[in-house]
């Protein structure tokens, strides 16, 4: 079912919300958060297509914030909201609003956002291109406890990765880390078989990929060894040496899903690292909301904590 | 709704990197704080006797592919078919491929069968042949070089009982079951863990002879399914529902495990057993010790098992087991549309057969929450539908200001827990309907799994393999509840045994009047579920 709601407002979209609701015999219950994506009409399409898969694990309202470019003056000095709404069957699991603010209303979205958050249900913000220098500080980002912001999408990731790291709140989480898990966990893995202490590590990766320098700066804060970042063909990261008096551990994906996995004295093995696309990493993202210490780990190196890393006990 | 997650994740929940040898130092890369890296195995593999079974097919082969592509279990991680079957390892390779995509719960992922694939090793043989013995010590001698399992080997005995002590023994007598240093080796066993007290005891000090006590894991695989853990998370980490949960609330429990299957191709096994034997003393007498138990002082193995025994021990019989116990058969009927069997007509079933398609018990609870309240246990083959559940039926309001006319259609206060399938909770309530008359009724209140959390639950063999690898014995009943189990259903069978014979009802129904009977006697019913 699909609504289209012109010059409305955030009343008359909840009214809306109802009325679908009613007639489709569907209950708002079962809802468990309320992700707010804050997008381009160019790249809207792409990033509701993965919130909406991303919905098939965590049933979830989805809020689209487009702000419109005006093309003439009338339109930037008049104000208005049209709304889309959808359910059922257009929208997954969930439910899907649409919003599209023309002039003023543009600076002020979280106005309309606020009352189509879902009652007591966490909130989170996905800027899928183009985050804020500060998410926190933003005022849609604010009515999140977790912000979602993803570097690699930026044109200078590396500079963003600084302005993250200056900028970071408890709640803050960056898509470039989540793309790390696979890799991490296998990481992990082999030094659970491995027990010679690291002496350096390399990571091996295409130039500028943000997610390397973030595994890199997790590996050394981690481990307390220098590393380096080492340009590769890519794509993304593609191999990770950790030196052993025993010898290397490494993890190399050459091209493909399938990396291998060598651990000194032991025949190599096979492991699958794929490439995850987007709407997996959201869902990973969903999966905890609270804030994410090792990423702040990772960002700032072990030992600048804020917060919660400090009181949560023991390395 | 995001806290009961959580909750339920933390249930039995081992700290990061438990079952990682604690070899050396701990590893640097992990830390419980980084939540995002999983519950990972860690270096092991799994040796599965009478892999060609259906269990093995359906259930255990798609659950190690799920584990794997879930990205839970270690890379090296190695899985040994052990059967009578003149297989290479490439053909056993083939038939745990085509029972991945038959039956694997995540979606078939070409690179995360490759790095299973490169693990698999078949060992042909029987269990009385030493020589296949010897082979598949070599064959895991060779893994721990070639694929680095460290010596950590499960053995699940997916075969028919009466092997048990064959394979035990000949795993005992090649030095399977012995650990090398610093590695471990567990038996994973499925029921019928005996089928009566006396046979159970036999079996465990069998099994025990080779296999140390924490390290044989038997499995229950209701314990592994999220709704069944959700009961823990339900009581202990919310307010409002303990509070209630006591005599001076409840007025009974009703446990219903029901089938719509007949016995199938199971006849060999099942009779003689029974659905009292088959499922109430395992499944249905643990849900009711997670129902009742007080709350256990952590989530460990032992303090579980301290609570679950408490009330095991305290479950007191009937003293009249002929008004409080009905046992029956199902007769050939029609059901569902389709037209049914009779038990004693079904095929390898002899006609003068006494077992039991259908038990319902009534149980007391002998402690100072429970005292008065009856917990009434059924199970069936052939019943109206497939449904698993526990219902907590409360008391009726002391005092209505309503008059009879507004509340007729008032039931009492329920809180339904739906173990399977359409897993989740009903909570059932009276409610004002609409309009200028007071007139109030039932309506309920539903939390589903399916459309809070779609398409998260791991299957329960998923969750039950990953713990037995992970050495976390939360979820799997140990030797004394098992024996304490039969305690309680051993003079049932006993009565059977030498009274009258069992009631009839036609398959398709929910059971025999005479069921209907022994809860009308007490003023109560049967919810229909």
């Amino acid at each position: 079912m699909k609504l289209d709601l012109n010059d409305t407002t955030a009343t008359d979209v909840n009214k809306a919300l109802l009325q679908a609701r009613r007639a489709s015999g569907t209950p708002a219950v079962g809802m468990v958060l309320t992700m707010v994506v804050v997008i381009d009409e160019e790249f809207a399409y792409d990033a509701m297509r993965a919130a909406q898969q991303a919905s098939q694990e965590h049933p979830s309202r989805t809020v689209v914030v487009i702000r419109r470019h005006p093309r003439s003056p009338r339109d930037r000095t008049h104000s208005r909201l049209d709304a889309e709404v959808r359910l059922a069957a257009d929208a997954g699991p969930g439910e899907t609003v649409v919003l599209r603010l023309y002039g003023e209303v543009r600076d002020h979205a979280q106005s309309v956002v606020l009352p189509l958050l879902l009652p007591d249900a966490p909130v989170v913000v996905w800027w899928p291109v183009d985050a804020p220098d500060k998410p926190a500080e933003d005022p849609l980002g604010a009515l999140a406890q977790r912000r979602i912001t993803d570097m690699d999408a930026c044109p200078d990731p590396l500079g963003e990765l600084e302005k993250r790291a200056a900028a970071y709140a408890p709640g803050d989480t960056d898509l470039a880390w989540t793309r790390l898990t696979l890799w991490r966990s296998a990481l992990a893995a082999a030094l659970d078989q491995e027990h010679a202490p690291v002496r350096s590590v390399a990571v091996e990766a295409e130039p500028g990929n943000p997610s390397a320098e973030l595994l890199l700066r997790w590996l050394r804060a981690r481990l307390e060894v220098s590393g380096e970042v080492r340009p590769s063909a890519g794509p993304a990261i593609t191999a990770v040496r950790l030196e052993t008096d025993r010898g290397d551990v490494s993890v190399v994906r050459e091209d493909g899903p399938l990396a291998t996995l060598t651990l000194p004295g032991q025949p190599p093995r096979s492991l699958a690292l794929k490439i995850r696309p987007t709407s997996e990493l959201i869902a990973e993202e969903l999966r905890r909301l609270d804030a994410d210490d090792m990423y702040e780990i990772a960002l700032r190196g072990a030992g600048a904590t804020s917060g919660s890393a400090a009181d949560a006990g023991a390395v | 709704m995001i806290t009961l997650t959580e909750a339920t994740g933390t249930v039995g929940a081992a700290p990061l990197g438990a079952g990682v040898p604690l070899l050396g130092r701990a590893n640097p890369l992990r830390d419980p704080r980084d939540r995002r890296l999983p519950r990972i195995a860690g270096p092991s593999g799994l040796v599965i006797f009478g892999v060609t079974g259906d269990l093995s097919r359906k259930k255990l082969m798609p659950a190690v592919y799920d584990l794997a592509n879930r990205g839970l279990l270690p890379p090296g991680f190695s899985l040994v078919g052990f059967a009578r079957r003149e297989w290479a390892d490439q053909d056993f390779a083939q038939v745990v491929h085509d029972a991945v995509e038959q039956h694997a719960r995540t979606p078939f992922r070409e690179e995360v069968w490759q790095q299973l694939a490169q693990g698999m090793h078949f060992v042909p043989g029987d269990f009385d042949d030493d020589q296949a013995f010897e082979q598949l010590r070599e064959a895991v001698e060779q893994l721990d070089t070639s694929r680095g399992t460290s010596g950590n080997y499960a053995f699940y005995l997916s075969v028919p009982p009466r092997f048990f002590p064959r394979v035990v023994q000949q795993l005992e007598k090649h030095g399977l079951a012995e650990a090398p240093p610093g590695s471990w080796r567990r038996a994973v066993i499925e029921k019928p863990f005996g089928h009566g007290l006396a046979s159970a005891r036999a079996l465990n000090a069998l099994v025990h002879e080779v296999f140390a006590p924490d390290q044989v894991f038997r499995i229950d695989h209701y314990l592994g399914k999220e709704t069944v853990q959700n009961i823990l998370a339900l009581r202990f980490a919310n307010q409002m529902f303990e509070p209630v949960w006591s005599r001076s609330y409840v007025d009974h429990v009703q446990i219903t495990m029901a089938e719509d299957i007949g016995i199938g191709g199971r006849a060999g096994y099942y009779d003689g057993i029974g659905s009292a034997r088959d499922v109430i003393q395992n499944h249905l007498l643990q849900l009711l010790a997670l129902t009742a138990m007080e709350e256990p002082a952590s989530f460990d193995a032992e303090s579980l098992l301290t609570e679950k025994l408490k009330i095991l021990k305290a479950v007191k019989l009937p003293e009249d087991l002929g008004e409080h116990t009905v046992r029956a058969q199902y007769t050939g009927s029609w059901q569902g549309g389709e037209r049914v069997l009779g038990y004693l007509e079904e095929d390898g079933i002899d006609p003068s057969s006494m077992t039991d398609t259908y038990a319902a018990i009534k149980l007391e609870i002998d402690n100072r929450r429970w005292a008065g309240v009856p917990f009434y246990l059924r199970t069936g083959k052939r019943l109206g539908r497939r449904v698993t559940e526990i219902a907590v039926v409360f008391q009726r309001a002391p005092y209505s200001p309503f008059d009879s006319t507004a509340t007729e259609e008032l039931g009492s206060n329920a809180i339904v827990i739906r173990v399977q399938p359409d897993e989740g909770m009903t909570v059932r309530f009276g409610s004002k309907v609409p309009g200028t008359s007071m007139e109030i009724r039932d309506v309920s209140m539903d939390f589903a799994y399916g459309e809070s959390f779609t398409e998260s639950s791991p299957e329960a063999y998923e969750r039950l393999i990953l713990d037995v690898l992970l050495g976390d014995a939360n979820l799997f009943p140990r030797t004394e509840e098992v024996e304490e189990s039969w305690r309680i259903l051993d003079p049932i069978e006993e009565y059977w045994a030498t009274h009258g014979v069992p009631a009839k009802y036609p398959a398709g129904s929910w059971g025999p009047p005479e069921a209907d009977e022994m809860l009308a006697r007490d003023g109560r019913s049967w919810r229909r579920p």
